[in-house]
């Protein structure tokens, strides 16, 4: 049995910042539903790349299929009100848990607002994620993660002192919002079994992201001081950095933060004659030799593999890695071997890497199981079946477009 | 202290992680459960990491310890005696959570491993945070932040191309690992509240990562397509492979905006124009274009370099500010690059009560931290208390709690256990 076999989770939302919620709790055998209506479908299938064979199609997306394995997908057109609204309500009293990522208001628009749907399902739990929150005088502005990334002071620390910001792929602090907002339904969830009361938990893309930084931001408050990009380079330890290997664009890292590191990375390299000099001899020499130090190393990874570099170091008990592109990271051996990804036969994508969650259970091992579902693939299974719809009034309903 | 209403308020966390591990505790903090951060006695190393209080080093001043401490009381216990493995054994005892981040195998070699803490406590879930996870090739590999980063392949995707790929200058891969760790052991508490029987919980940070990238690496997997590092620019857009500038140099700094397609993009364009328009920098190509014909994805870089002249030239004469509140006005996608001096200037945060001030008797003031992740209508989630000064809570626990006789606290102590 999986963990979360009994919870029954219903996603009004899009993208990312909701959806990956619910794919982490589908991983662990929630049911998930993912409400789309072919008016408008997650935003992931009609305008984001990658699509197989580079073949624009509302089933070929590898974004989607990457967010929304192991769900049910169905069509529900909320424009079609009363009827629609009706039906959503239905599917509300069914679940457990609403998962929206609307911008703040459009729930309310739609009659679906927690008030609303708390007099069909009592104790439901809803979480309602935001760029900026539902409340504050800039609730309502809608936007997208790699721009609220650089609002949230990500991107100001990332790039080298005297240039340009430097982007984040993706919207990288949804996926921050994500851990958070499935912590949140899970202790919702918790709670409403030992005391049967639901909850409407409302997170802002925003503040999840500022959790990240409370050091730097105390640092400001107290201190004063305005935390900036500064490359690789790191105070604690030097050497801190990427360094060139041998192949095409091929990196390794190598971090030093003590004296036996830095004495066991000079006898890996051979103990050359510069490693020997005064500049280097401690921390604050080496912090102070920085640029002189980077290439001399530099010159010794260059002619050696970057997996070669790291394997010496770490055998000596030095931090070392090698920088994976991602043509490598499906064949990382320390990533396949947990194994990180599932390939599962999608029918227009063909094979695709699913990914596993980064936490593993061992009694009760996650998914994914199930690839992600076509447009309005489970409509039948679900209405009928599941919400217990007469055929009849399924029937109608798909004829009037509210089920589409 | 204010008195504790969080959600998981009668549960207790044992917390004997290093900075991989410092949020997960942190997080099942803030929703009101009981974490005892176990230290080594004279205290956890971690606390000589900046920055400090009045940049003042001390183990008692470090801003980063008081970050993502906070919501923990604090005992010390050295593990490596027979007699703290006791001590230890009975907090288990009363644990629903253990969380820890030593190497695999050091908990095994105290005889504190999974099969041990079970056999005390066999609801216990065990969360082990590494940065390579329990078992395989690397799982004894020694990882900073770069390293993990370098290994999830987030820095293959960050920097320019000529040059090497960067990290995010504030460590990130252990706020992401501390975080989803906590979601892993709250997907395991929920399996033993409903069975009786905890688990262990394997987080590797290089897999914590993955997720921060999206879904780079699917261009690989779809179409053997690779997304490489592209400096300011954003790739992965548009099918003919066209580069979309996000960061532009205005007056006072830079400013993160991309030219979208979808309803949200053309609307946004639409607004920039007109605002454009109005100080007369619009150019007639751009006054007569069809944005609802505008397709992200088939753009070509020809085009999108054509359009993003005239916008560099008009960004470059306005304020971070100006553009903050004409994208809120407008609703327009967009957001300047904020440092920490202007979130705090961000009237957002001042209106969702976001910031708290924690009281620090010892240091004479009240620090001013980021509030709760979220906003519950039943329950808090929020900073119930700073994070402990070096074994602050050691008779409390130890003796208040445990049962353990003033005597033999006493002599614990001077042995070097406590």
């Amino acid at each position: 049995m999986q963990s979360l076999k009994d919870v029954k989770i219903v996603e009004f939302a899009a993208f990312a910042a909701g959806p990956v919620v619910g794919k982490h709790l589908a991983d662990h055998g929630a049911t998930v539903v993912h409400i789309e209506s072919k008016v408008r479908p997650d935003g992931f299938r009609t305008h984001y790349p990658p699509y197989k064979d580079n073949i624009h199609g509302l089933n070929r997306s590898g974004l989607f299929a990457l967010c929304n394995n192991d769900k049910l997908g169905i069509t529900l057109n909320l424009k079609k009100a009363p009827k629609a609204t009706e039906l959503a309500k239905k599917i509300v009293a069914w679940s457990d848990v609403v998962i929206e990522n609307f911008s703040p208001g459009t729930m309310a628009r739609l009659g679906l607002d927690y008030e609303n749907l708390k007099k069909v399902k009592p104790d439901l739990i809803m979480l309602s994620s935001s760029n900026l929150g539902q409340s504050g005088p800039h609730a309502h502005h809608a936007g997208f993660g790699s721009q609220l990334s650089s609002l949230a002071g990500f991107t100001n620390l990332t790039g080298y002192p005297s240039g340009p910001p430097q982007i984040l792929y993706g919207p990288y602090i949804d996926y921050i919002a994500v851990a958070y907002g499935a912590v949140a339904i899970l202790a919702a969830l918790d709670y409403r079994k030992r005391t049967g009361k639901g909850n409407h938990i409302d997170t802002a893309q925003y503040e999840t992201g500022l959790q990240f930084l409370a050091p730097i931001l105390l640092d400001y408050k107290i201190n004063g001081r305005v935390a900036a990009r500064n490359a690789n380079r790191d105070p604690y330890a030097a050497p801190h950095g990427a360094y060139p290997c041998k192949g095409d664009d091929s990196w390794c890292v190598i971090s030093v933060s003590s004296a036996p590191e830095w004495e066991a990375l000079c006898h890996v390299m051979g103990n050359p004659p510069w490693s020997a000099d005064k500049k280097f001899s401690s921390h604050e020499s080496r912090k102070a030799n920085e640029d002189e130090l980077d290439r001399a190393i530099g010159e010794w990874t260059c002619s050696l593999t970057a997996r070669d570099v790291m394997e010496k170091l770490q055998r000596a008990g030095v931090k070392a890695g090698v920088v994976n592109r991602m043509c490598d990271i499906y064949d990382d051996p320390q990533l396949k071997q947990r194994p990180q990804w599932v390939e599962l036969d999608h029918p227009e994508i063909g094979k695709m890497h699913y990914q596993r969650p980064p936490f593993l259970l061992t009694r009760t091992p996650p998914g994914p199981a199930k690839r992600d579902p076509l447009l309005g693939e489970h409509n039948e299974y679900f209405y009928l079946e599941l919400l217990g719809l007469p055929e009849k009034e399924y029937e109608g309903l798909v004829k009037e477009g509210v089920i589409d | 202290m204010v008195a504790n209403e969080g959600l998981l308020a009668s549960f207790r966390v044992l917390d004997l992680t290093d900075e991989l591990g410092f949020l997960c505790g942190k997080i099942l903090g803030d929703l009101g459960a009981d974490v005892i951060k176990i230290e080594r006695p004279g205290g956890d190393p971690v606390r000589r990491l900046g920055p400090f209080f009045k940049n003042e080093p001390d183990p008692e001043k470090s801003l980063y310890w008081f970050g993502f401490n906070n919501n923990k009381r604090g005992i010390t216990l050295n593990l490596e005696s027979s007699r703290g493995r006791m001590i230890f054994s009975r907090l288990i005892a009363g644990a629903d959570f253990v969380i820890e981040s030593f190497l695999p195998g050091y908990l095994e070699q105290h005889h504190l491993g999974y099969a041990a803490v079970s056999r005390i406590n066999p609801r216990v879930v065990l969360t082990s945070i590494t940065p390579f996870g329990q078992s395989g090739p690397y799982c004894k590999f020694k990882a900073s932040d770069i390293e993990i980063m370098a290994m999830s392949g987030c820095m293959s995707l960050t920097g320019d191309p000529d040059r090497p790929p960067l990290r995010v200058t504030f460590p990130q891969s252990y706020s992401w690992t501390g975080s989803y760790a906590a979601m892993g052991a709250l997907i395991a508490h929920h399996y033993r509240q409903e069975t009786g029987q905890g688990q262990h919980v394997d987080v590797s940070a290089q897999a914590s990562m993955l997720w921060a990238f999206s879904h780079a690496h699917t261009f690989w997997d779809l179409n053997r397509h690779l997304e490489n590092r592209a400096g300011s620019f954003m790739t992965g857009r548009s099918i003919t492979g066209a580069r979309m500038r996000v960061f532009w140099p205005c007056k006072d700094g830079y400013l993160n905006f991309i030219i979208y397609g979808g309803e949200a993009g053309r609307r946004t364009n639409q607004a920039l124009v007109e605002w454009m328009d109005t100080k007369g920098m619009a150019p007639e190509f751009l006054k007569k274009k069809n944005w609802s014909a505008f397709n992200i994805a088939d753009v070509t870089q020809e085009e999108i370099d054509r359009m993003e002249e005239p916008i560099a030239r008009f960004f470059q004469g306005i304020t971070k500010k100006e553009f903050f509140e004409e994208v809120i006005k407008r609703e327009m996608l967009g957001y300047p690059v904020a440092s920490v001096k202007e979130i705090f200037e961000d009237p957002q945060h001042a209106a969702r009560d976001f910031w708290q001030e924690i009281d620090h008797p010892e240091l004479g003031c009240s620090i001013t931290y980021p509030g709760g992740f979220a906003k519950f209508t039943e329950g808090a989630c929020r900073i119930w208390r700073r994070a402990p000064l070096i074994g602050e809570h050691n008779e409390e626990v130890y003796v208040q709690e445990l049962g353990i006789s003033s005597a033999e606290f006493t002599r614990l102590k001077n042995q070097g256990v406590i």
